[in-house]
């Protein structure tokens, strides 16, 4: 099997191919474009017959529940990111596959960290064909350097769901690692000694794989409540010492920034939220993890608490700064993905206007509506962002696919679309000609705030107008662009193979950009 | 004499700096090796910019490695200019272009309030200093130097002068101490420096020391703009002498570093500040009896605002002008505060308004209620509107306003 055939450009004037590890793949057609027909996938119907009636699930070890789930050669497994950089099951369940000989597996974790750096090995020796959900730090760069067999395929935290639940990514084996856990199955985030808030991002897996182990070192008696994952679906349950590392489970990310830089970009942003009227009584936001987001976020609350106002609601990542927001009344509700620290875990356990929410109800492209178009504005990182607002998450100017999509595509329906960004970082401009890896088109992305101007799209006429006469260094992307080249000089191109590794699934499962092999 | 000489900065940590290490060699012609992590994008450009150098230098062989963490060009050509004179004791001067918005000049008493101290080795604090708006910008050839970088640092900030973007702040280096620092001045007084620092200041003499090598350094340079002093007033002795040092050709502030002062004393310097009082309000009345600025010293904890603010509303009550900074961060805060209050802002409108309403009608003599204002009141009282307006604390159309609301 070719790693991929039959190239084509898509919407986006990208060479894009279709077909993608053996199966079709649809390039992308433009926002909205692309509506599939046909139903759902479905898991096997399973009968009460087979499993035990006293509800005991709880096997002897991982390596006994994957031989009884019928591991075999060229199936996919599937992991959640919840522990983050602290995850200790992934890599151990790729040792036992290892150990029982199996070949040509695909991993689908919901994101890697460089904690799985160790999977390495096992691109190399062929127990695992190819990985499909994002390629963190060093299997980015294994992977860039053409070290999978496969075809790696990134998707968004929502295009993941939808992938699952169109069937594009069928998953045989969910493995699930749950801080607390019943011997039915039924399992939460919220509490046991790697707590990690909530489980969402494993819900598309519980729900519609073949078969699915939780894993856990935390084991109550029936009943686990809440039962963020319902024992129902789980056909085992294993017990460990040890599933995930506390202090990492925290990522590096959710400090806010002492840089003067990046507070000054926070506080530009924020401004310019302001005087664009989006920081209003009742209005709703989302900032991602990163130290100028969740900084922005402070400033939100002056703002409000300043003029007797709240938000609405706040779409996390939480973290300690939203939940003093929502424990000081400046916000009603967090509507939350992922818990970034234990702040964020103790207000999802003890207070119920901290939901839990998930991939589906957030961001799945594929459902009735979902929450991330309600957003009146979303804070967004990028690696580079293009003359036509083109903006770039996965890899680097240099070629490398370094990070994974996380939500960030999903975000961009938001109504208001910001990115702030330094305009180089290093010497390493961050407005480019043309990006080099697309990942979400320009017309759904607003403004790009960095330290030495602002460029809203020209088709925000409304966000232009606005801004007539503001304080803030209003500027055209073009200008933004040429400041930075007279500062750093004009970047070269990369020169990047015409072999790809690696192919980018926009929110509705089709092919937007595809990531070259570098030149070493 | 050496043949290998290494210059810049590496490890983990540095950022928009480079290390080099250059050998002059007999035979084999330029022979370049680059590490970099911008080297898909610019490694050929680095390349490039390296052997015009070093033809503009005669060389023709070398061995070059270049450890590179995202340096931009005027930092490379730094570092190799630095090497390069360092083995053949050449004078001539590699400079890059002077980018056309940094040929500013100063006005003597401009508002000093802020002043960012850089170390004057480090480019990746420099290249976004501007933009949080100091209203001076220091590169540092003193303190923030270690002896061994004393001599590359004089090209990096020569450099800088010609081609960091200072957005307008006043452009300013701190010298070493005088004599050492006078050969300092050679290298910064023909690339438009606005204002130089003078540290650890005990005598007119060593101004007139530093006047003098300036005005023979202006002549043979053809320069025209003046060259503001700040010395900075460290010892027992340069208190005692503050008035002579205040009173000296082209000062136009001075400074205290308390610091180096409370060291001299045998004291240690406390929050209060009651062991430098003597020493504040000196400087203070030597700047006052001469007509310049007094600023005070720096703040040192970056990350305590509150106290930062508390520390300026004392210096301002003292009589001071303006503070050191050493943490962008701590700008806004000596901005706001340095700023004149809302009192300060209405007293002055009332002042203002009642000359301008005299002007109106023709009256010579400006009086507020029974009370005559002498023209240094008005021309005060103006300087806070005027800043105020500049500081966005008062709108321009302030007088329309202030009217209508004397009527209502």
């Amino acid at each position: 099997m070719s790693k991929y055939d039959k190239l084509t450009t898509n919407a986006v004037g990208r060479t894009v191919p279709q077909i993608i590890n053996g199966k079709e793949a649809i390039p992308f057609m433009g926002v909205g474009k692309y509506k599939p027909t046909g139903r759902k996938y479905a898991p096997p119907i399973s009968s009460c017959a087979d499993y035990p009636a006293d509800g005991n699930k709880v096997v002897a070890s991982l390596r006994d529940a994957l031989i009884r789930c019928g591991l075999k050669d060229g199936m996919t497994i599937s992991t959640h990111h919840h522990f983050r950089n602290g995850d200790l099951v992934a890599n151990q369940i790729f040792d036992t596959a290892a150990e029982l000989g199996a070949k040509g597996l695909t991993w689908a974790p919901s994101a890697s960290f460089e904690c799985h750096s160790p999977l390495i090995k096992y691109l190399e020796d062929g127990t695992i064909h190819h990985i499909e959900g994002s390629m963190n730090g060093a299997l980015g760069r294994h992977t860039s350097e053409g070290g999978m067999q496969g075809m790696g395929i990134l998707r968004s935290h929502g295009g993941r769901y939808q992938a699952i639940q169109d069937g594009d990514l069928h998953v045989d084996i969910a493995v699930i690692a749950a801080p607390t856990a019943d011997p039915f199955g039924n399992a939460t985030g919220d509490r046991g000694p790697a707590a990690c808030g909530l489980l969402g991002f494993a819900l598309a897996d519980s729900q519609y794989a073949d078969k699915v182990i939780v894993v856990t070192d935390n084991l109550v008696p029936f009943p686990c409540v809440p039962w963020q994952i319902h024992g129902n679906y789980v056909d085992y349950v294993v017990v460990m010492d040890q599933i995930g590392i506390p202090e990492k489970i925290i990522s590096g990310t959710t400090e806010i920034t002492k840089s003067p830089d990046r507070l000054l970009l926070a506080e530009m942003t924020a401004q310019f939220c302001d005087e664009a009227g989006i920081v209003r009584d009742g209005f709703s936001f989302q900032a991602g993890a990163g130290g100028t987001a969740l900084s922005i976020g402070i400033y939100f609350a002056e703002m409000l608490r300043k003029r007797g106002m709240k938000a609405r609601f706040a779409r996390g990542g939480s973290n300690k700064y939203l939940v003093s927001m929502l424990e000081e009344g400046l916000v009603d509700y967090i509507l939350d993905g992922q818990t970034f620290d234990l702040e964020g875990v103790r207000s999802m356990r003890e207070n119920n206007n901290h939901l839990n929410t998930s991939p589906f109800t957030s961001y799945n492209y594929h459902g009735k509506g979902n929450f991330a178009s309600m957003v009146d504005v979303v804070i967004l990182g990028a690696t580079e962002v293009d003359i036509n607002f083109n903006a770039n998450v996965v890899t680097h100017s240099d070629g490398y696919l370094l990070h994974g999509i996380g939500g960030w595509m999903n975000c961009l329906f938001s109504k208001c679309v910001i990115l702030p960004i330094p305009l180089f970082r290093d010497r390493m401009p961050v407005i480019r000609d043309e990006v080099t890896t697309i990942c979400g088109p320009g017309e759904l992305i607003d403004v790009i705030v960095t330290e030495r101007g602002i460029a809203i799209n020209p088709l925000r006429t409304d966000l232009i107008d606005k801004m007539k006469g503001s304080s803030l260094p209003v500027k055209t992307i073009h200008q933004l662009k040429d400041e930075a080249e007279r500062i750093c000089g004009k970047p070269a191109l990369p020169v990047l193979s015409d072999e790809f590794i690696a192919a980018i699934k926009w929110v509705d499962g089709t092919v937007i950009d595809a990531v070259r092999k570098v030149v070493k | 004499m050496a043949t290998i000489a290494t210059t810049g900065n590496k490890g983990k940590g540095v950022r928009s700096d480079c290390s080099l290490t250059l050998e002059i060699t007999q035979q084999g012609g330029i022979q370049t090796e680059l590490i970099s992590k911008v080297k898909v994008l610019y490694g050929e450009s680095i390349l490039r910019l390296c052997h015009e150098i070093l033809t503009f230098y005669g060389i023709e062989h070398a061995r070059l490695t270049v450890e590179d963490s995202g340096a931009l060009e005027f930092v490379i050509a730094a570092r190799l200019e630095a090497a390069i004179r360092q083995l053949t004791g050449e004078e001539k001067e590699y400079l890059p272009a002077m980018l056309p918005q940094n040929t500013y000049q100063t006005a003597r008493d401009r508002y000093r309030f802020s002043r960012l101290y850089l170390p004057g080795n480090t480019p990746s604090l420099m290249i976004n200093a501007g933009i949080h708006k100091p209203n001076g910008i220091i590169l540092d050839l003193e303190d923030a130097v270690a002896v061994t970088k004393k001599a590359e640092a004089r090209f990096l900030v020569r450099n800088a002068l010609r081609a960091l973007d200072f957005y307008g702040a006043e452009r300013m280096v701190r010298i070493n101490q005088v004599p050492a620092g006078l050969e300092d001045l050679d290298y910064i007084i023909p690339h438009n420096v606005n204002l130089i620092l003078v540290p650890k200041c005990e005598s007119a003499d060593q101004i007139a020391q530093v006047n003098r090598r300036i005005a023979e350094l202006k002549i043979k340079n053809n320069i025209e703009g003046n060259v503001w002093l700040m010395p900075i007033i460290e010892s027992a002795l340069g208190v005692l002498k503050a008035l002579e040092i205040a009173q000296s050709e082209n000062v136009v502030a001075l400074a205290i570093g308390l610091e180096d002062y409370t060291a001299d004393l045998g004291t240690r310097r406390t929050n209060e500040g009651t062991e430098s009082f003597f020493a504040r309000s000196m400087v203070v009345n030597a700047c006052k009896a001469a007509g310049i600025q007094a600023i005070d010293s720096v703040f040192s904890d970056v990350a305590d605002m509150e106290a930062l603010k508390q520390n300026v509303l004392r210096s301002k009550a003292l009589g001071f002008d303006g503070m050191g900074c050493i943490h962008p961060r701590q700008i806004r805060v000596i901005h706001d505060n340095f700023a004149p209050d809302e009192a300060e802002i209405d007293k002055a409108k009332k002042i203002v308004n009642a000359f301008m309403e005299a002007t109106e009608k023709g009256l010579g003599v400006v009086s507020l209620g029974t009370k005559m204002i002498d023209p240094p009141v008005v021309k005060r009282a103006q300087r806070t509107i005027d800043l105020a307006v500049s500081m966005g604390k008062l709108s321009s159309g302030w007088r329309d306003a202030f009217l209508e609301n004397q009527k209502a």
